[in-house]
């Protein structure tokens, strides 16, 4: 095993997880921020992510520098996430449960095709042009990826702060509480369900921009990272911002891991295979605060 | 229901059924897998519509069906792992009594092994609720294609081919119309009576409200259960019979297709109304018609038709076809509007 025999590559594997990992936390952060808040479970999270991915890259291809990629996947996935849900996030806001997973599954396959008609299926990477480093002899460290994660963390805090002291943060955080009692103290709730829909687009936009020029993008690996998301999510449980980034970091440490390990190919098993091992081990606990009447 | 307007239907459904295969003979595999769309509607509205446990991944019990079907019709006579090695039907020949044999075990086992599979995975799938089980399953589904295409034992990503029919190939193609028809009305007949006995009530009841049904002495998960089962044991005969159709059974593809067959069962239940008996067959056959009359002539934007048409159907037309008649016309199904006085 490599592994042993060479135990300064797992600084390696254990960076690269961290770095990807860094973003698929700030995806799961917008997946928690809409579930909590409007209880939609958004399915085109991971669409949202890799449009922003696409966006930097276009960006890249015009001549422009994937970077500034980064705050014009915002702008743009805010305006589209807004538009979004006036069109059908509001319709199926106050319908079951199952309804908006739907719905947003059929937004994901549009995206997607989307996409792929816009683009075509060829997987896409946005050269940034930063030089890679090494450190400890035989670890590489792209310095693209190194400034992508200190990104993700300056925004992560920056919609920390948002939601701390900024009005319309705090009209989310009465609205999550509870949104009748917010209405009745002259919130206007809708604006406040549309603002952080397109709050949660442009964190996932920007995600997708960080990970179109660490990583690769291609129109159809969007699902996975709605999957991750739900992992991140359920594995943390939302509100729990801490526990989120822990999780998204944990995630992408492991899934480099067994996809080192055990192959490539298992790379996406190993993320399902984690959410349903979350949902069991949740369901354990849950059965553990049942009562049992005999 | 009423019986007047089931029997309008039955009828002729049934002879276009028996009928079609010799009207349109260049079409019988399109009609084949009409049927197996109705199946599919059909088995997906148990769960999702009449029990309230909206499943994204039943479609996995169709490559569970797939693979065991080959398993079988291949592993009684040849040795699994050298019949993959040599890529299938080329060096491996079976006769015809083996043909049958194989086909008639493979079929039946497909039903069982789905069936069993889903009893087993009910302990552990059937304490998530709502979105979540929608989800974990899913992943199971999505999972389940990964893993087996590294499985090299059953050709990993290339796949493994079934044998190859012994006749011409319209008497193939007759032969799998009519099982795929027969295993239509067979699930339908089915799935009729499974909703008039005290089974479709107490599954009625968990999805109206689990805990209430609980509280009246249904064992829920039993329940939940069987009725996935019921529904894995009907998807997977359609998995083996299409696996069959199709000759070569691919992971990703073929067998466990998620985000075509997977969804298409969602969409056609809905746009026919879930939670009745006609709606899920209606769906089904206009979704089909629709799609095999259009999706050449959309140019690549047929998935993005396929989307749109969702996100349509759910936000804006979300009792369906039946749904909708239902509302229209409530005194031709037998419904008594019970407020008629009250408005007077």
């Amino acid at each position: 095993m490599i592994l042993v025999q060479a135990p300064v590559f797992n600084v390696q594997l254990l960076l690269d997880g961290l770095f990807i990992g860094a973003t698929f936390a700030l995806a799961a952060y917008g997946l928690a921020l809409v579930w909590g808040v409007m209880n939609v479970k958004n399915l085109a999270q991971g669409d949202f992510v890799i449009m922003g991915g696409y966006i930097a890259w276009w960006l890249g291809t015009q001549g422009i520098h994937p970077l500034w990629g980064l705050p014009v996947a915002i702008v743009v996935m805010f305006a589209f996430g807004w538009g979004i849900y006036v069109t059908i996030i509001r319709r199926v806001i106050d319908k079951d449960l199952f309804t908006s997973l739907l719905a947003t599954f059929g937004l994901a396959i549009v995206i997607a095709q989307l996409l792929n008609l816009m683009f075509g299926p060829e997987v896409q990477t946005a050269e940034s042009d930063f030089a890679i480093r090494q450190i400890l002899g035989v670890v590489t460290v792209a310095e693209i990826k190194v400034l992508a994660f200190v990104l993700c963390g300056l925004l992560a805090l920056a919609v920390v702060i948002f939601m701390k002291k900024s009005r319309m943060g705090q009209a989310i955080r009465a609205t999550a509480q509870d949104a009748r009692a917010a209405r009745v103290m002259g919130i206007d709730t809708d604006k406040v369900y549309a603002f952080t829909f397109s709050l949660n687009a442009a964190i996932c936009g920007a995600a997708g921009a960080m990970i179109s020029m660490i990583w690769v993008i291609q129109p159809f690996y969007g699902i996975s990272y709605s999957i991750r998301s739900f992992v991140i999510v359920t594995a943390a449980g939302f509100g729990n911002l801490p526990g989120v980034i822990m999780a998204g970091l944990g995630l992408g440490m492991m899934e480099n891991y067994s996809g080192f390990v055990l192959g490539a190919e298992f790379q996406q098993a190993t993320v399902v295979g984690l959410l349903l091992l979350v949902l069991v081990w949740r369901q354990i606990q849950q059965r553990k605060l049942r009562q049992v009447v005999s | 229901m009423n019986k007047n307007f089931s029997f309008k239907l039955h009828f002729p459904i049934l002879v276009f059924g028996i009928a079609a295969p010799f009207l349109f003979p260049g079409l019988q595999l399109q009609f084949a897998t009409l049927w197996v769309m109705v199946l599919f509607a059909l088995t997906w509205d148990i769960m999702g519509g009449q029990m309230g446990y909206n499943s994204l991944g039943n479609i996995f019990f169709f490559g569970v069906g797939m693979y065991t079907s080959v398993l079988f019709q291949v592993g009684q006579f040849a040795e699994i792992g050298a019949y993959t090695a040599a890529h299938g039907g080329d060096s491996f020949t079976f006769t015809n009594a083996e043909y049958y044999q194989g086909l008639v075990i493979g079929i039946i086992m497909s039903g069982v092994v789905a069936a069993i599979t889903a009893a087993l995975l009910g302990w552990t799938v059937f304490g998530l609720r709502g979105p979540y089980f929608a989800i974990g399953t899913l992943g199971m589904a999505i999972a389940a294609g990964e893993l087996m295409g590294t499985w090299e034992w059953v050709g990993a990503g290339s796949g493994i081919s079934v044998p190859v029919f012994p006749g011409s190939a319209y008497a193939r193609s007759l032969l799998f119309y009519f099982l795929c028809f027969g295993a239509a009305v067979l699930t339908f007949v089915a799935v009729q009576w499974i909703y008039k006995t005290r089974f479709g009530l107490a599954v009625n009841a968990i999805r109206d409200d689990e805990e209430k049904a609980e509280a009246m002495g249904i064992h829920t998960l039993r329940y939940k259960t069987v009725a996935w089962s019921i529904s894995a044991f009907f998807v997977g005969i359609s998995g083996a019979l299409f696996g069959n159709i199709t000759g070569i059974i691919e992971p990703l593809e073929v067998a466990f297709p998620t985000v075509t067959f997977g969804i298409f069962m969602v969409a056609m239940t809905l746009l026919g109304g879930k939670g009745t008996l006609w709606g899920p067959v209606l769906g089904a056959i206009l979704f089909h018609t629709l799609k095999e009359v259009t999706w050449t002539y959309f140019l690549g934007w047929q998935w993005v038709a396929l989307g749109v048409l969702i996100i349509v159907n759910v936000v804006f037309f979300q009792q369906g076809i039946m749904g909708w008649l239902m509302e229209k016309f409530p005194e031709k199904f037998g419904i008594v509007v019970e407020n008629k006085e009250a408005t007077r």
